[in-house]
């Protein structure tokens, strides 16, 4: 049997070393085999923790999406979510679609036919309703295509009305909340930088995790909200204290390049996506957090949930700021970040600081997680759309510096929510996408960043 | 379980135009990051650019296939003008940042319901193929044996597919013999050392970025002659299938990305088809169809991240030629 075994085990010992292992430490056969056996215990962990629930009511259900009736709800140009689209068609089928983030809603059919399809108007957000004289229910048929798509034109209630000032004053308001809790991921993106020079791709997942945990905690299990808070914010932790003792921690060890670093995170982002679309189903869940009531200040119309998201964002990024700037474990962060050699060569355990980080941008995701979620609803892919939002606000700051991603994460969040005054709202985040480009091509290292992280 | 079929059914990837596509596609990419360094992860803009190039300018403008195929060229090596001035100067993970940014407005903008006449939004393009089919020389009917018994169009699409395929592959292959072959993969190893030899690595970077993206643009011309133009096949997500390709095969080699397009789309196809069948049989009642088809991106991730651990050069690369420079 050990002979057996010998070849397949050298040759992985060869493969193993050669390509990025140039700084590495001795060369360690056993590495090998503790690293898959991470990968595979992440995996299994993974497994475990969303195997739970999704055995009963969560499973998908089985119908071949081959077949739909879909389209998109916006009203006054802003996507419309949470909107209940029925359906029924032939051989009694009914089936019921949510619109999403976007606006966006699908109903898998089973086949060509004449289906009905009806908008539920109490499910639109108060202040819209369906334009007069829409035809609802609405009678479509699918013939030779296998998709169609309907629209319900809505337009903005009539009992009341907002001028161009007001408009500002709401999408400030937006822009701010959307900006606070960018900032909350954006964080642990340029923390991890600074202390790692890794980009993480797979940073948006950690914020589906958060997002994921809530609905888990507080929409099924009816835990409140705030105390699902905290809960995202350790389980965020947690998994962050698994991801780096399990995956990033060997690879460092390994002394593997940036590069492949960074690649390795694309391949951990998408196995994570598609872990959790696997357990939760591709279908937008409705949070319900109870934190609905409407708050007007002047002529600003804001709900219970979004005052609460801004305060409690802006309480943990002064939390953060106090911790980086007045602990001593803040100061040794910034100390890695700076220089690792002679952070290690004054006594700083850089290793442990480094897990600290990990820790702690993946609970900060977390809690970004459970404000994005009462934001925009919960769905699998929530994270890595706004990913590149996030890299936008850090690169726009400076990457490297915390603050920087505090100040980028505003600017973003405010030109995301004030570009849809003038360009349209599916085009929101590519506004922000542009600024990113634009800031590459006038001032790489951002505006607080300095010159030498560029290269 | 209909094992046949199944098996028909991988055997048919070996030469199904989506291969040729992507292996094309890998082909251009393998320009970019196998011989130039160039982190790009915006592949997808250039398969995205080339098909609507192609589509739009068939469907709006009434377009030959050869001004249509010259408009989808010509809109890439814009592109990758654009995008080389500001970023090519950047450090390598920068690039990537901004590369994917720029492919994830491309796809914002074409699914876009304000340009709905042109684009399509979010229901894509089709009844662009009247002038590709008009050029078809073969005669109607059914031809091949086994897996690979199809129309005269779905060959002519498969002919035209491998041959551009051999035909980028025949052009690398004499470019990176080539002097200017030998600078490319110079500044991919040291940047500066070419630069000290009085070569402009700017100019090199971006002819480099502009070839392997005029490739992707042949790619998805190819990739949407079988199909529709969807925007949503253009996410992230398409670029990274083609990353993965590309190590899988061998980043630096002539064969790689024709060998790893095979591979991906035969084992991707096999694992589905089994997964169906196992799941039709009753064998495996706590999966559904929908769930099956996301295990293949699973597996994708999980490939990804332990081939760039533990074999990055691919099957067929050299273990010194590809080592990640930064």
């Amino acid at each position: 049997m050990t002979l057996g075994h010998a070849p397949l085990f050298h040759e992985h010992h060869a493969l193993f070393h050669e390509p990025f292992a140039s700084r590495s430490g001795p060369r360690r056969s056993p590495t090998l085999r503790r690293m898959t056996l991470a990968l595979l215990a992440l995996v299994a962990g993974l497994l475990a923790v969303l195997a739970g629930p999704t055995s009963g009511p969560f499973a998908v259900p089985a119908t071949a999406a081959d077949y739909a009736i879909g389209g998109i709800i916006t009203a006054e140009g802003e996507p419309v979510t949470g909107a209940i689209v029925h359906v029924t068609g032939p051989d009694g089928f009914t089936g019921d679609g949510t619109s999403e983030a976007n606006g966006r809603w699908t109903v898998p059919v089973p086949g060509p036919g004449d289906y009905s399809v009806e908008l539920d108007t109490g499910t639109l957000p108060s202040g819209s309703a369906l334009r007069e004289g829409t035809e609802n229910p609405r009678k479509v048929t699918l013939g030779t295509t296998s998709s169609v798509n309907v629209l319900f034109p809505i337009g903005e209630d009539t009992r009341h009305t907002s001028g161009f000032g007001s408009q500002l004053l709401q999408r400030l308001a937006s822009g701010l909340n959307f900006g606070l809790l960018i900032a909350l991921a954006s964080i642990g993106i340029t923390l991890i930088f600074g202390t790692t020079g890794l980009n993480n791709f797979a940073h948006g997942e950690l914020v589906t995790f958060g997002a994921v945990v809530t609905w888990l905690v507080a929409g099924q299990w009816g835990v409140n909200i705030f105390l699902t808070m905290v809960i995202a914010l350790i389980a965020g932790g947690a998994f962050g204290w698994v991801q780096d003792s399990l995956l990033w921690a060997p690879l460092r060890r390994r002394g593997m390049r940036l590069v492949p670093l960074m690649i390795v995170s694309i391949g951990f982002a998408l196995l994570m996506r598609y872990l959790i679309v696997f357990f939760i189903g591709p279908d937008t869940k409705v949070l319900n957090v109870g934190l609905g009531d409407p708050v007007v200040l002047g002529s600003v119309r804001l709900t219970e949930g979004t005052l609460v998201s801004m305060a409690i964002s802006a309480i943990t990024l002064v939390a953060v700021a106090f911790f980086l700037s007045r602990t001593r474990l803040g100061k040794a962060t910034r100390a890695v970040s700076d220089n690792a050699g002679l952070a290690a060569a004054s006594g700083i355990d850089v290793d442990r600081i480094i897990r600290i980080v990990w820790v702690m941008a993946a609970g900060l995701s977390g809690l970004a997680g459970v404000m994005l979620g009462m934001y925009t609803q919960v769905s699998w892919d929530m994270g890595s759309q706004i990913l590149l939002l996030m890299f936008a606000a850090t690169t726009l700051g400076g990457i490297g510096s915390a603050y920087g991603a505090l100040l980028g994460s505003i600017i973003i969040g405010f030109v995301v929510e004030l570009s849809t005054l003038i360009i349209p709202a599916d085009l929101k985040y590519a506004a922000a996408l542009l600024i990113l480009i634009v800031v590459m091509l006038v001032r790489p290292q951002g505006i607080l960043g300095t010159r030498e992280r560029i290269g | 379980m209909d094992w046949i079929s199944i098996i028909y059914q991988a055997l048919g990837e070996i030469i199904s135009p989506t291969t040729a596509a992507y292996a094309l596609a890998t082909i251009g990419l393998g320009i970019h990051f196998g011989y130039t360094g160039l982190l790009n992860f915006g592949q997808a803009a250039f398969l995205l650019i080339g098909a609507y190039g192609y589509a739009i300018a068939t469907l709006t403008f009434g377009a030959p296939l050869w001004a249509a195929v010259l408009t989808a060229l010509l809109a890439a090596v814009v592109f990758a003008l654009l995008l080389g001035v500001p970023t090519l100067r950047l450090r390598a993970d920068y690039l990537a940042i901004v590369t994917i940014a720029a492919a994830e407005v491309m796809r914002f903008v074409v699914t876009t319901t304000g340009l709905t006449d042109i684009t399509g939004a979010a229901n894509g393009l089709s009844g662009y193929k009247y002038t590709f089919e008009a050029t078809n020389p073969i005669p109607p009917g059914t031809y091949g044996f086994g897996p690979w018994r199809m129309n005269e169009y779905d060959w002519w699409v498969r002919i035209v597919g491998w041959g551009l395929v051999a035909l980028a592959s025949v052009v690398v292959w004499l470019l990176m013999r080539s002097p200017w072959g030998r600078v490319v993969r110079g500044i991919r190893e040291d940047e500066d050392a070419v630069r000290s030899l009085g070569k402009r690595v700017f100019a090199y970077k971006m002819q480099a970025l502009v070839l392997g993206g005029v490739m992707g643009a042949v790619a998805g011309i190819i990739f949407i002659l079988p199909r529709a133009v969807q925007p949503a096949n253009y996410g992230t997500q398409l670029t990274f299938f083609v990353w993965t390709i590309m190590l899988l095969g061998g980043a630096a080699t002539i064969f790689g990305p024709i060998l790893g397009s095979i591979l991906f789309w035969v084992v991707l196809s096999l694992t589905q088809g089994l997964l169906y069948g196992a799941i039709e049989a009753g064998w495996l009642p706590f999966l559904t169809t929908t769930q099956a088809g996301q295990i293949r991106f699973i597996m994708v991730g999980l490939a990804l991240m332990l081939l760039v651990i533990f074999r990055p050069q691919g099957i067929l690369g050299n273990k010194k030629e590809l080592t990640f420079s930064a």
